[in-house]
């Protein structure tokens, strides 16, 4: 057995038993920290299967973001796990979905291994077509020139998430802050580390995104590295969260997916289809999109965590 | 045994115990929890079909990874919804159980006043 072989085997290992932990674990926090484990090991499968723009995202918000979400979740809803502990179901019926889980994951590697070979690709048509656009980074291609109408409706979803998250907010708080406020000891550590990181870390987002043109990252994986620092200052109370009535905030939401749509239609109206790029500013129109997109995402993503109004915009 | 038959085994295990959560655990964030690990699996799997297709250059084809991207961000979203949704049956209902009859049973004590 090689090293390469052994040290897949004991990440395959170690990512199995922490999803099994996950679901099977006593208590609701204990399965979020194995979850955040486990996304964090996933995004080294990603890089042993060469897809680091995968890994880098994985990490972000599976380790991440997801992360946050979840243990705050967990930690609100404590009071809950003991109403719900009296519901498990009955052990035949374990029984059952034991063997219609066991049943499709069998299936599902039978499937694997039985795909033709050689595998159909479309790795030469995007290499072909780089000159087009002049980007480095194969993945970039695909999301912004030869896949862009996927990448544009994922930001119009990520909208939606927040716009459903936001109504369900109470009544009389519309417009009001997000999420409730966090208070914490200013002398503590968290409040130290929401001083320390951010500087750093909008500084790597930055350039994640920018280095994205032409290496692993991009407008996504940095975006999620800016708002995993604008968590962490709201978290800390060293900033509180923006009012679901401001302006600011809804322009900043609205400037990403509008700026692709423009750059969309201009495509239809001067070229031939809608999001076609004309060829002597493919580079420059996808790097603006990107520019553009890049605080869209923070913030909708950061909003998306913080939560729905649940205070008046004055308090 | 190499590295596509050992994550190819991984990747179903999650898809497996996934499933299996999302219908075993009663508590919502469990589920939640358990369909984020089946949705991982399924990534995974389009992450073995992108190895295979490396060729041209690439470590893999572009086209899988970049949906996985794409996929994985409206995982989050859609998670970030169901998780604020589910907070929110607990603030009004006290409660966050699935069971039709008990919900109905708690919401007719609030509609009263």
């Amino acid at each position: 057995m090689t090293t390469a072989t052994a040290f897949n085997l004991g990440l395959a290992v170690l990512v199995m038993v922490l999803a099994c932990w996950t679901v099977l674990a006593r208590g609701a926090f204990a399965a979020t920290v194995g979850f955040v484990a486990y996304g964090l090991l996933l995004a080294f499968i990603w890089i042993r299967l060469g897809a680091v723009d995968v890994a880098l995202t994985e990490a972000a918000i599976g380790g991440g973001l997801s992360g946050v979400l979840m243990l705050g979740a967990a930690a609100r809803l404590r009071a809950s796990e003991a109403l719900i502990a009296a519901e498990t179901i009955a052990a035949g019926r374990r029984l059952w979905a034991a063997a219609l889980s066991a049943v499709t994951a069998l299936a599902l590697v039978t499937s694997v291994l039985l795909l033709p070979d050689p595998a159909p690709t479309l790795a030469p048509a995007a290499a072909e077509n780089a000159a087009a656009t002049t980007l480095g980074n194969p993945v970039t291609n695909v999301l912004m020139a030869f896949r862009a109408l996927d990448t544009m409706l994922e930001k119009v979803v990520l909208l939606l998430a927040l716009v459903g998250v936001w109504s369900l907010g109470p009544d009389r708080f519309w417009g009001g802050r997000l999420g409730p406020r966090h208070r914490v000891d200013p002398e503590g550590m968290l409040v130290f580390l929401a001083q320390l990181l951010p500087p750093a870390g909008v500084v790597v987002g930055i350039y994640v995104f920018w280095v994205g043109a032409n290496a692993p990252g991009g407008a996504f994986q940095g975006g999620t590295i800016l708002a995993a620092m604008w968590l962490l200052a709201m978290m800390a109370g060293l900033t509180d969260t923006p009012p679901s009535g401001s302006r600011r905030a809804r322009l900043v939401l609205v400037a990403g997916p509008s700026a692709f749509l423009i750059v969309g239609l201009g495509g239809l109206w001067l070229g031939e289809a809608f999001l076609a790029y004309p060829l002597a500013y493919a580079k420059a129109l996808i790097l603006g999109i990107e520019f553009a997109m890049v605080p869209t995402i923070a913030v909708t993503l950061g909003l998306l965590l913080a939560g729905p109004p649940d205070r008046s915009a004055q308090s | 045994m190499s590295a596509m038959i050992i994550f190819a085994i991984c990747a179903a295990a999650a898809v497996g115990l996934g499933l299996f959560g999302v219908i075993t655990n009663p508590h919502p964030l469990r589920k939640i929890l358990s369909f984020n690990i089946l949705g991982s699996g399924v990534f995974l799997i389009f992450g073995i079909v992108a190895r295979r297709g490396a060729a041209a250059g690439f470590g893999g084809d572009p086209v899988p990874q970049a949906l996985v991207i794409t996929g994985i961000v409206v995982a989050i979203s859609a998670t970030a919804l169901a998780v604020a949704l589910l907070l929110r049956l607990f603030e009004a209902t006290g409660s966050v159980t699935l069971r039709a009859d008990a919900s109905a049973d708690t919401s007719e004590d609030r509609a009263a006043p």
